[in-house]
Parts: C-alpha cells; sequence; structure tokens
C-alpha cells in the first residue's frame, strides 16, 4: 500500500491505496470527486483530463502515487467563489456539450490550451489541440467555438487587469 | 414563441451540473455495501465450452462470489431474445438462437460472457476473473455474412439453418424486373456499408441492488429507456416482476441506439445482488464496450436503378445481406427490414422497388440500431447509385434528383411508407445556395494549382422519425406499442413538474420539454422541472430512439398540457366569475379576454389545491397525464453537401466546406436542433472517413477492439459545418415537429463518398475512405 | 493492472538498487505507454521505479553546435524550448507532434527511446541526428542504441541520463499519423550535414525505425525535394497492418522524405 498525500482543489489530502490505484480512481472513489471520468482504457479520449501543478495530464494514465506531493486540480475545482471558470460559461453559452460525459476533460484540457496561447488561439489550432480529446455527441463545432470565445474572453479579461 | 418559449434559442438548463462535474453517471452511484463485478468473456470467436473450474478465482483475495451460467439456468433466468418478428418470404418466422446472458455450453463471439466474478475491489475482481479456469474446444468461424451463407461455413445455431435467420422482401420482383429490362439506362453497384461500434463516450455500466427486506430490485443502468428495461426483464427474462423491479437511468453519457437493449450484464448484476447479498456494480472499460455494445450497420448490398430515356426512375432493385453477428440483439430483425426497405424511395417518385433482405449468423458481436438504424443505410445505396448514374448519364447530379423528386403530399410509396409532407426542391435549393454550388469548378482548379484534387458531393436524404402507430407496428411484428405517456404536476404554488417517459442522454430534454410548458403558459423555464429516467417516478413510457422524443414524447406533454389547461381555465373563470371560453392563460397568468381582469398562475395552481372554492363537482388538484400515440411516423429530409480536398500523394482526404440543409418541420429550440445535426454529421462523417471494424477472418478476433485501432473522429478531422434548416410543418403531431437527431448520420455519408469520387474519378470506392484506399483507389483508375 | 510496488527514485544510484533490489522491476519516467500497457495487465512489473524526480536527468542544454537533452524532458518542454528551437526547429516540430497535449505534459524522451516502439517519433530524429544517447554506464551511438521492435541496446538496469547530437545544417521531419492513435504511420527525419545526408524511417519497418539508403543517396548529390522525384521505396521489409499495406507504406515514405526535405529547407 501507498501512503499519499497532495493538494486537490486547493485542500491537502491524504490516503492510503494499493500502489496501483490510478489517480483518477483515487480521485473518484477516495475524495468522491467523480466529475473526472474514465472513457477508454489507452489514453486517448481525454475525459480524466486533471492539471497536475498547473498542467493537463491524463489522470487514467498516472498512478496516485505518481502524483504524491503534487498540486491537482479537477473540474470541481476550476469555478472560484461560485462564480463558473469562462470556459465554464462559454461550454455553456456556445451549447459545447450534450451528454456531458467528456466536458470535464474537455474543459480542463481547453483551460489548459488557453494557458498556453495566452496570443490567442484560432480555429485550426483549437481543433488541432484537441487531439487528446473524444466527444461523440457535439462533433466538436460548437466545443471549437466554445473555446475560442474563452479564451477571447479570457485575453481581454487580461487586459483590462 | 418568446425568449424563451417555442422556437427560442435558449442555452441548456441541465449545463450547469455537467460543466461543474457534478453530473450523475451510473458509475458515480455508491451504494453502502456495493461490491464489483467483472465478467469473464470468451476470448474466442466460436468454441465449446467443455469445463469451467471456479474453484481457484474463489478462493483469491476479496472474492465474494463466482457465477456461471449453470446457476443462472437453476435460478430459471431466461434467455435474451428479439423482440420484433419477422417473416421469411415462404411465411416462416426467423430463426432465433438462444442467447444466454451467460453462456453454457458454446460461445459464438468473441467477448461473449461466460462467467462472473464479484468481489471487494475491482482490481480484485479482475485478478480472480483470470483464475477461473475454462476449458474450450476452439471452432471454425465465420465473420463475413456473406461467407456464412455459404456451402460448408461454420454454422452458429442448430435453430437457423446456413446461418440464415431470415430471408425477407417487400415490392414486387417480377415487376422491378420487368421495369428494369425495359429501362433506357440501368446502373448497377456493389456496396458495403461498413460496420461500426457506436462508442458513447460514458461506457455502459450496471448496478444492481436486492433488498432482501422488501424483496425488491433496483437496477441504475446506462439505459435509454428504462421502463422498456423493466418490462423485458420481467416479462421475458423472469428477473423480478415489475413491481419488485425499479430501473433508474440517471444522467447518461451518450447512447445512440446502444443504450436500448437489454444486455447480459445489466441481468447478471441484478440476479447476482441476490446470490451474493451484495450490491453489484459493474463498469465495462472501453474494450468491454467494443466487444459487447450492439453494433451498428455491416449491410452488403446490391443495387440497380433504371431510368427511362427521360431520366425518370423506372425501377430500383435491392438485394442485401444483413451481419447480425452471434446473436439476435433486442430490436435486430427490424432494422434492415421495416427502418430500411421502407426507405428506399428516398425523395424520389419510383413506381416500382424491390428489396430483399438476408439476415446472418456470424462469430461477430450482434447488430442492432445505431444512430439512423436502417435509414443510413438505405438512404447510402439510394444516394450513392443516384449519384453514380448522374455521372453515368452525364447530366448534373442535381438536375437528376430534381428530376426526380416527389412533389405531391401525402405520398404512397411502393414500400409502405406514406410521406405526410415536404419540400425537397426547397432544401436542395438552400443547400445549393450555401455551397456556392455553381462556384464549384472554380474552386476545383484553383485547387489544382495548389496539387490537391477538389470534389463535390451531394445527398438528398429522407427518414422517417418517431415509429408508430401502435397498431401499424404491432401488426408488422414489434413486440411493444410505440407510444409515449406525460404528466404535468402543477404544485400549488405554480411550479411545474413534467414527467416523460423519454429519457435524455445529450439530447436536451429538460430544456426543451420545459420551452414546451413554458410556452403553454407563459411561466419562467425556472419553474417548469423536467422529471425522467425512473420507473418509480414516470408510470411508463418507451424511451428515447429514432428521433421520437420531440415528435412523440413532446407531444404526450402537449396533450396533458390540453388537459392541465382545460381544468386551469375552469378554475379561473370560476374565480374570475367569466365564462370559461373568455379565459386566456399567458405571460404567467389567466385572464378575462378583452378586460384587464387577470388571476396569477399561481394562484390558479393555489385554487385547485386548497380547494376552497372550485367549481361546483371538481376534483381538487392540477395534475393530469396523457398517452400519445402518433397515427404516422414524420419524415424529415434534406440536402447535404459536401466539398474535399484530396491530397494526390498520400490519399487522405480534407472536408473543405460541408453543408446541410435540413426539414425538420417547427423547431423548438434552434440551438439544440443544430447540435444535434453537428453531432449526426460527425457520426456520419466517421463513418464514411474514418470508423470501420476489422474482424480477423480466421480467429474472429475484432482487431479494432480499441482506440489505438478504431479511428474516433477528432475535431481536426472535421471542419466547422454550414447548417440551416426549411420548413414543412408535419401535420401528425401538434407540435408540427419532425426529429433531428439522426439526419446527420443518414444523409452525409454518401455526401462524403460522393465527393471523394468526383475527385479522383472512381466510383468504386468503399467507406471508410481511408487515405490508403483512396491512393488504391486513384491508382487504379490511372 | 496487476498488483505492482511504486518507488520514488530522487537520485541514480537509487534507481539502480532500487531496481536490483526488485523482483521483476521496471524503470517508469512519464509512464504514458507502460501505465496504460499495465492497465490492459499485458505488463506486470512487480516494482515501478519512478525517475521523473531525479534532477540530474532534467534540462535542456545548447552549447556551440552542442545538444543535449536531459532524459526526463518532456515532449512539452522539448517543444516550447525557444533555444532549442531556433537552433533545431526540426526536433522541436517532431515533439510538437507526438501525442496530444497532455500526453507531453507527461512523456519524456528518454522514455520514449528506452521503449523504441516502432511507431515512435523520437527514434528516427536520434538516428538521422546520429545521436548519441548517454546513460549512468556509457555512451551508445543511436546506430547501436535501436536494436529491434521494442528492444534497445539498454541493459536491464540501465538508465539513459541524456541524448545529444551535433547540430545539422539543416533537418526537417514529416509524418504521416495513423488515423487511429496518431502514432507514425510513417514518418521520416532527415538530417543534413557536411559529410552527407541520413534519413530515417519511422512507423513503417519491420524492424523499427531504420535509414533509408535510396533517400539518403538521391539527396546526397542535392538536398532538394525534386531529387526524389520517381523514387522508389522497396515494399519488402516494411509493415503491413490494417492501415496500410508495404506498398502504400512505401509511397509514404517517399512522400514523407520529400516533405521533410522541404521544411528542411524551409
Amino acid at each position: 500500500m501507498a501512503e499519499i498525500s497532495m493538494t486537490v482543489n486547493g485542500r491537502k489530502v491524504t490516503g492510503t491505496v494499493e500502489d496501483r490505484t490510478l489517480l483518477v480512481h483515487f480521485l473518484r472513489e477516495n475524495q468522491g470527486l467523480t466529475g473526472t471520468h474514465v472513457g477508454c482504457d489507452t489514453s486517448q479520449c481525454g475525459a480524466c483530463v486533471v492539471h497536475l501543478d498547473g498542467k493537463a495530464v491524463k489522470s487514467c494514465s498516472m498512478l496516485a502515487a505518481q502524483a504524491s506531493g503534487s498540486d491537482v486540480l479537477t473540474i470541481e475545482g476550476l469555478a472560484e467563489g461560485g462564480e463558473l471558470h469562462p470556459v465554464q460559461a462559454a461550454f455553456k453559452e456556445h451549447h459545447g456539450l450534450q451528454c456531458g460525459f467528456c466536458t470535464p476533460g474537455m474543459i480542463m484540457a481547453a483551460a489548459d490550451m488557453i494557458r498556453r496561447h495566452p496570443q490567442g488561439l484560432d480555429e485550426k489550432t483549437v481543433r488541432a489541440e484537441l487531439e487528446g480529446n473524444i466527444c461523440r455527441c457535439t462533433g466538436y463545432h460548437n466545443i471549437v467555438k466554445a473555446v475560442l470565445a474563452a479564451s477571447e474572453a479570457m485575453s481581454g479579461k487580461a487586459k483590462a487587469a | 414563441m418568446g425568449i424563451e418559449g417555442i422556437g427560442a434559442r435558449v442555452v441548456r438548463k441541465e449545463d450547469k451540473r455537467f460543466i461543474t462535474g457534478l453530473g450523475r453517471y451510473v458509475d458515480d452511484m455508491v451504494v453502502p455495501g456495493m461490491k464489483h463485478a467483472i465478467f469473464v468473456r470468451s476470448p474466442y470467436a466460436h468454441a465449446a465450452i467443455k469445463k469451467i473450474d471456479t474453484e481457484a478465482a474463489m478462493a483469491m483475495p476479496g472474492v465474494i462470489g463466482v457465477l456461471t451460467g449453470a446457476q443462472l439456468k437453476d435460478d430459471g433466468i431466461g434467455n435474451l431474445i428479439c423482440g420484433w418478428m419477422i417473416n421469411s418470404k415462404d411465411g416462416t418466422p426467423m430463426k432465433m438462437g438462444a442467447w444466454s446472458a451467460l453462456a453454457t455450453d458454446r460461445v459464438r463471439y468473441v467477448g461473449e460472457a461466460v462467467a462472473v466474478v464479484v468481489a471487494e475491489t475491482r482490481g480484485q475482481a479482475r485478478d480472480a476473473a483470470e483464475a477461473v479456469e475454462i476449458a474450450y474446444e476452439e471452432m471454425p468461424a465465420v465473420t463475413d455474412a456473406v461467407k456464412a451463407l455459404e456451402k460448408g461455413a461454420p454454422q452458429l445455431h442448430p435453430e437457423a439453418e446456413n446461418n440464415l435467420i431470415y430471408d425477407w422482401e417487400i415490392g414486387e420482383a417480377s415487376a422491378v424486373d420487368q421495369a428494369l429490362d425495359g429501362a433506357a439506362h440501368v446502373t448497377r453497384m456493389k456496396l458495403v456499408n461498413n460496420r461500426l461500434v457506436p462508442n458513447a463516450m460514458e461506457p455502459r455500466a450496471a448496478l444492481g441492488h436486492y433488498d432482501k427486506a422488501e424483496d425488491h430490485f433496483t437496477l441504475w443502468t446506462t439505459s435509454q429507456n428504462p421502463h422498456v428495461a423493466r418490462l423485458v426483464m420481467s416479462a421475458f427474462y423472469n428477473v423480478a416482476p415489475e413491481n419488485k423491479l425499479r430501473v433508474i437511468a440517471p444522467d447518461v453519457g451518450g447512447g445512440f441506439g446502444s443504450k436500448i437493449y437489454v444486455y447480459p450484464e445489466e441481468i447478471i448484476c441484478l440476479w447476482a445482488s441476490k446470490r451474493t447479498g451484495v450490491p453489484v456494480k459493474w463498469v465495462a472499460d472501453r474494450t468491454e464496450s467494443f466487444l459487447t455494445d450492439a453494433h451498428g450497420r455491416d449491410h452488403v448490398t446490391e443495387v440497380s436503378l433504371g431510368f427511362d430515356r427521360d431520366n425518370r426512375i423506372v425501377g430500383l432493385k435491392v438485394d442485401t445481406i444483413a451481419n447480425f453477428g452471434g446473436y439476435m440483439s433486442l430490436f435486430s430483425s427490424a432494422v434492415p427490414t421495416y427502418l430500411y426497405a421502407t426507405l428506399l424511395s428516398g425523395q424520389y417518385v419510383i413506381p416500382k422497388i424491390h428489396c430483399n433482405v438476408r439476415a446472418v449468423y456470424t462469430n461477430t458481436t450482434p447488430v442492432d440500431a445505431y444512430r439512423g438504424a436502417g435509414r443510413p443505410e438505405a438512404t447510402y445505396v439510394l444516394e450513392r447509385v443516384v449519384e453514380t448514374a448522374a455521372r453515368e448519364l452525364g447530366v448534373s447530379p442535381a438536375e437528376l434528383r430534381r428530376k426526380n423528386f416527389i412533389r405531391e403530399f401525402p405520398y404512397q410509396t411502393p414500400v409502405i411508407m406514406n410521406y405526410d409532407a415536404g419540400d425537397y426542391e426547397a432544401s436542395l435549393d438552400a443547400a445549393m445556395r450555401e455551397a456556392n454550388y455553381a462556384g464549384f469548378p472554380t474552386r476545383r482548379d484553383e485547387a489544382k494549382k495548389r496539387g490537391k484534387l477538389r470534389g463535390i458531393g451531394m445527398s438528398c436524404y429522407i427518414e422517417a422519425c418517431g415509429i408508430a402507430p401502435s397498431q401499424a407496428v404491432g401488426s408488422l411484428g414489434a413486440g411493444v406499442g410505440l407510444w409515449e405517456s406525460a404528466e404535468v404536476r402543477v404544485n400549488a404554488a405554480g411550479t411545474i413538474e413534467v414527467l416523460t417517459g423519454s429519457h435524455s442522454h445529450g439530447q436536451g430534454h429538460e430544456t426543451t420539454f420545459a420551452q414546451v410548458v413554458a410556452s403553454r403558459f407563459g411561466v419562467p423555464l425556472e419553474q417548469v422541472s423536467i422529471v425522467h429516467g425512473d420507473t418509480d417516478k414516470v408510470q411508463m413510457g418507451m424511451g428515447t430512439y429514432g428521433s421520437r422524443s420531440g415528435a412523440v414524447g413532446a407531444s404526450a406533454i402537449v396533450k396533458a398540457l390540453d388537459k392541465v389547461e382545460a381544468k386551469a381555465k375552469k378554475i379561473a373563470a370560476h374565480l374570475l366569475e367569466a365564462d370559461e371560453s373568455d379565459i386566456v392563460i399567458e405571460n404567467g397568468e389567466a385572464k378575462v379576454a378583452g378586460t384587464d381582469r387577470t388571476l396569477p398562475w399561481f394562484q390558479v395552481a393555489l385554487a385547485a389545491y386548497t380547494a376552497h372554492n372550485l367549481p361546483e363537482g371538481m376534483e381538487p388538484g392540477l395534475k393530469e397525464g396523457a398517452f400519445y400515440d402518433p397515427t404516422n411516423f414524420t419524415f424529415p429530409a434534406g440536402c447535404y453537401i459536401a466539398e474535399v480536398e484530396v491530397d494526390p500523394e498520400t490519399g487522405h482526404t480534407e472536408i473543405v466546406q460541408f453543408v446541410a440543409a435540413d426539414d425538420f418541420g417547427n423547431i423548438i429550440n434552434p440551438l439544440i436542433v443544430e447540435g444535434q445535426v453537428h453531432g449526426g454529421l460527425a457520426q456520419g462523417i466517421g463513418q464514411a472517413l474514418l470508423e470501420g471494424c476489422h474482424y480477423d477472418p480466421t480467429s474472429g478476433q475484432l482487431v479494432t477492439a480499441s482506440y489505438m485501432d478504431y479511428t474516433m473522429p477528432r475535431a481536426g478531422d472535421l471542419p466547422s459545418f454550414q447548417v440551416s434548416t426549411t420548413n414543412t410543418p408535419c401535420p401528425g403531431n401538434p407540435l408540427g415537429v419532425k426529429g433531428c437527431g439522426e439526419a446527420g448520420a443518414i444523409g452525409s455519408p454518401p455526401a462524403i463518398i460522393n465527393a471523394i469520387t468526383d475527385a479522383i474519378g472512381n466510383n468504386d470506392l468503399s467507406m471508410p475512405a481511408t487515405p490508403q484506399k483512396v491512393w488504391a483507389a486513384m491508382k487504379a483508375s490511372q | 493492472m496487476h498488483q505492482t510496488t511504486y518507488h520514488r527514485a530522487s537520485s541514480l544510484s537509487e534507481a539502480v538498487k532500487l531496481l536490483n533490489d526488485a523482483d521483476d522491476g521496471k524503470y517508469v519516467a512519464g509512464g504514458q505507454t507502460l501505465i496504460p500497457t499495465m492497465k490492459q495487465r499485458l505488463a506486470a512489473p512487480s516494482d515501478l521505479v519512478d525517475l521523473r524526480h531525479i534532477a540530474d536527468l532534467k534540462g535542456i542544454e545548447i552549447s556551440g553546435d552542442k545538444v543535449k537533452i536531459g532524459a526526463a524532458a518532456t515532449h512539452a518542454e522539448v517543444a516550447e524550448d525557444k533555444a532549442l528551437a531556433k537552433a533545431c526547429p526540426a526536433i522541436s516540430h517532431l515533439a510538437t507532434h507526438i501525442g496530444d497535449p497532455h500526453v507531453r505534459h507527461m512523456g519524456t524522451i528518454g522514455g520514449s527511446i528506452a521503449n523504441n516502439d516502432p511507431a515512435a517519433d523520437y527514434p528516427a530524429a536520434l538516428l538521422a541526428l546520429n545521436a548519441t544517447v548517454h546513460t549512468n554506464k556509457r555512451e551508445i551511438s543511436a546506430d547501436d542504441f535501436f536494436v529491434d521492435l521494442f528492444e534497445t541496446a539498454l541493459e536491464d538496469d540501465e538508465i539513459i541520463t541524456a541524448v545529444s547530437f551535433t547540430l545539422p545544417e539543416k533537418a526537417g521531419y514529416a509524418k504521416f499519423p495513423n488515423p487511429a492513435s496518431r502514432y507514425a504511420l510513417t514518418g521520416v527525419f532527415v538530417a543534413k550535414r557536411a559529410d552527407g545526408v541520413r534519413a530515417a524511417v519511422t512507423g513503417a519497418g519491420e524492424n523499427g525505425v531504420f535509414r533509408a539508403d535510396p533517400i539518403e543517396q538521391a539527396l546526397a548529390s542535392s538536398f532538394d525535394a525534386s531529387a526524389l522525384d520517381g523514387i522508389t521505396i522497396p515494399a519488402d521489409s516494411l509493415m503491413t497492418d490494417i492501415h496500410a499495406s508495404a506498398e502504400y507504406r512505401a509511397n509514404l515514405v517517399a512522400v514523407m522524405a520529400k516533405r521533410a526535405v522541404q521544411a528542411a529547407n524551409g
């Protein structure tokens, strides 16, 4: 068994888990954070994306023990103080989700994408950058729209600040 | 329409929980004492089971139980069945082989469940599953339906000689032959409709809980139709009587047909919970989904389309072999018959049509309805042969279609369907305008300068939604009625709950259905809640598939609203001392027309429940239910135009423009309808360019059993879509709606292939048109 | 996943000791291939020794015409390194197209080459760049390092510490991705130096990454895409699978080589 401790959504958490426990299962089963999903076994679908030390990673392709000592942000921790994160707001505004299953991973990936492109995004880049996230419902049309809108909203915010 | 009512572009009410990670899917459910199930599955496509030894597995850490088919039989659990009876043309009923939820003596596809292990953790259950010893005797397998019909092919079921389930036909063969013999031109093609895996992003899951105290079962499951699941498990599988079985389908992460059916795992989780005394949860991993979710399509078809000297169609002959897999899934038999052959008239006047369908067992995963179900197969056959005919005849594909369009409605086709309304020219014109069809040659020449081959392709589809009416489908073999139910409960303070038998797994019913209610009374959307997916809350319903929720589900709500409105008007008239016929309810109040006398909506509701002052003889309360059985299908139709650029060096296809013009009748929420079209298009384009199952022909292994080998459409594979709508309201239902969930998947595959074949100048190209295939087709035509 | 025991090493020597003490241990860096493989029970090491936190394995250094990339540099770090992008844009371009953004945040260059997947990108770059693989024990030339499918010259407890190469005059990489997995269905890396051209092919060879003689010869006299016009690549030692026949791969080798040269020539 592995003793692990990490910060999850700003809160220090500890646990004792089998060494083989994946980070996604630690989050879902030990922490009750079921917003992070598992959609495949081969590290392609991206439903499990969380931020590890500020960067988007696939929580299904990492042991919880590997993440010990790190800072983890999940979909549940993205909205600050009850206000939706701009990416969340844009997904709602532009109908960037249907069944909602891929959505947490999509949103976490999009937030990371926008962070890495402070100069802004175009459609081609967004589509290429979504390579690690599969959605079966939306045809990506409105997801792309939402990411572009969020990117714009966030850079506007940054400029204003 | 108002800002929130019918026709308004309202953002979805349900989004809040999904974007904050608070959706509740089956795998998110935790019941005290819950344990985990892992299935032991056949590694062989075809084998006899000689012995199952569970002793070693039982001794593994954390194991609570290891159960097999023998115990299932002991407990009297019934076999899985197909619920739609099809008779062959010789009058004999379809030949259904036995399918036990856990195989006992023989396995017929890779992934078939043989035993189940229940353990403390998922990991322990998986460890123990590897310790279950099963002695198999491998048998020769056949995965190709055409080969399965050949003499000497491996035989799957004793009930089905030569693996033939049925040999069905519609139309008069001799009349069509005669028409084709006399035709000025006949276009003949052999077409394959590739097998697809639905791949809802949420893998299937089930949590069964047997409550010993009440002798009562609860099943949380990934279902598109929990009531049908309960009915089937009670009436046919003997799991529990309906009044002792509650089925809950909470948030469900996509279905596309694959979550209509009752699967072995759902039966087993319930049964195993009673057997082991603990709640049992099973969640598929993706590989299990690939191996066990009902697949879609898989047809091989020969088609002949005849024209007279004036290029008018004189007859259509279709001969199809449909691969059903190792067993008959719940609605499998209806897909290549009444959902396929009946749509072969398309948008055209075709005087004579004949279609023959042979359904065949093979050693592959069972096949059933997948987004479009039969209609994409019909559209692919018809729209490829029409486009190819235009090329052979040397006429414009658009004009050939236009010449043959049906223009008068209602129109009775030779294949059962009676089209109620449509305007096919309107969607053709809209799509051609949007695509700048006339400007294509210039774009093609410009692309050539860049070294790209540009092609344009079209598809004019028709489909049938809201499969109905019950009496008619009953006479055609359906085992269930196809109506829908609704209950509208106005609470004492005026908020409204709508209980519906439709199930939302991405469609946005919590918003669109609320819009229908809000429109009726002018109450704010947030005062309306939609309740669905729980057999203990909603009395009975038929669920969501075949784009039926709007046309059938919402129509049932309208019927219930009619009753509520009538009663509310009586109450308001009584309180306002006016004549009932003078009362109007709008903007959240009842008023006497032409006066300033009004009563807020909540006071009408409150009056119904206080019952202090109701009209003489009126029962208290304001709650009404309705069942709605449509009189006909609805017939969405439209025109799709794809434009592609092929890289001649690699065969890679890029979609540079995709235009969709759909006639869905009236639209409740354009934002949601557009989203449905986008999603359907992605799945249709996926079929055309990317997706396909590959079975190893000798071993029967599914080679494309993960995202490493099965190509899911990704954002970079698709363009932004140009979608628009035309409108001929459906005359058959109160909202004038038709259904929009499947159109994209139905209409797009032939448009894409027609565009690629146009680009490369070779009509001989099959789906999925992978770079390698397109490259080979280019080489072949050089 | 089978049971395993996780260890985090903070130094190379600790890592070696942990591995040697294990029954059937394995090093893990980013784990982007190993963890999914273990999940599918296709690998079952008794112990995992995590190298990701060893400081010695980090960093990207450029001095003069020498480049040294620490084994634990992630694909994202390689892709985003501005100095490297200026010095050798081909390697940045390659790193930008490995897996997806999330995989690139975890996956490392050391892990990728140690795994030597026949469809991975880095092996082509290392072979074409005539790179040197540094380990805790020795230096191995790329020519000797990649042995066969998923097989390298590494000993069981040997740890890659860095990869180094001398900057070429020009280099380019072109990849045709497998439509499903997005690994290379065929990828070609070309590097031109005063003493000649090296061209390495990944994704296509039956025995993994290989140098393509016909391409190198054609480019030796003229480092221009047109030098490859009409070139034929023999299909007999190329892979055939459901995604591509050997014949199609042979075509892709020629086409990707041309595009790699075009990229190199900017």
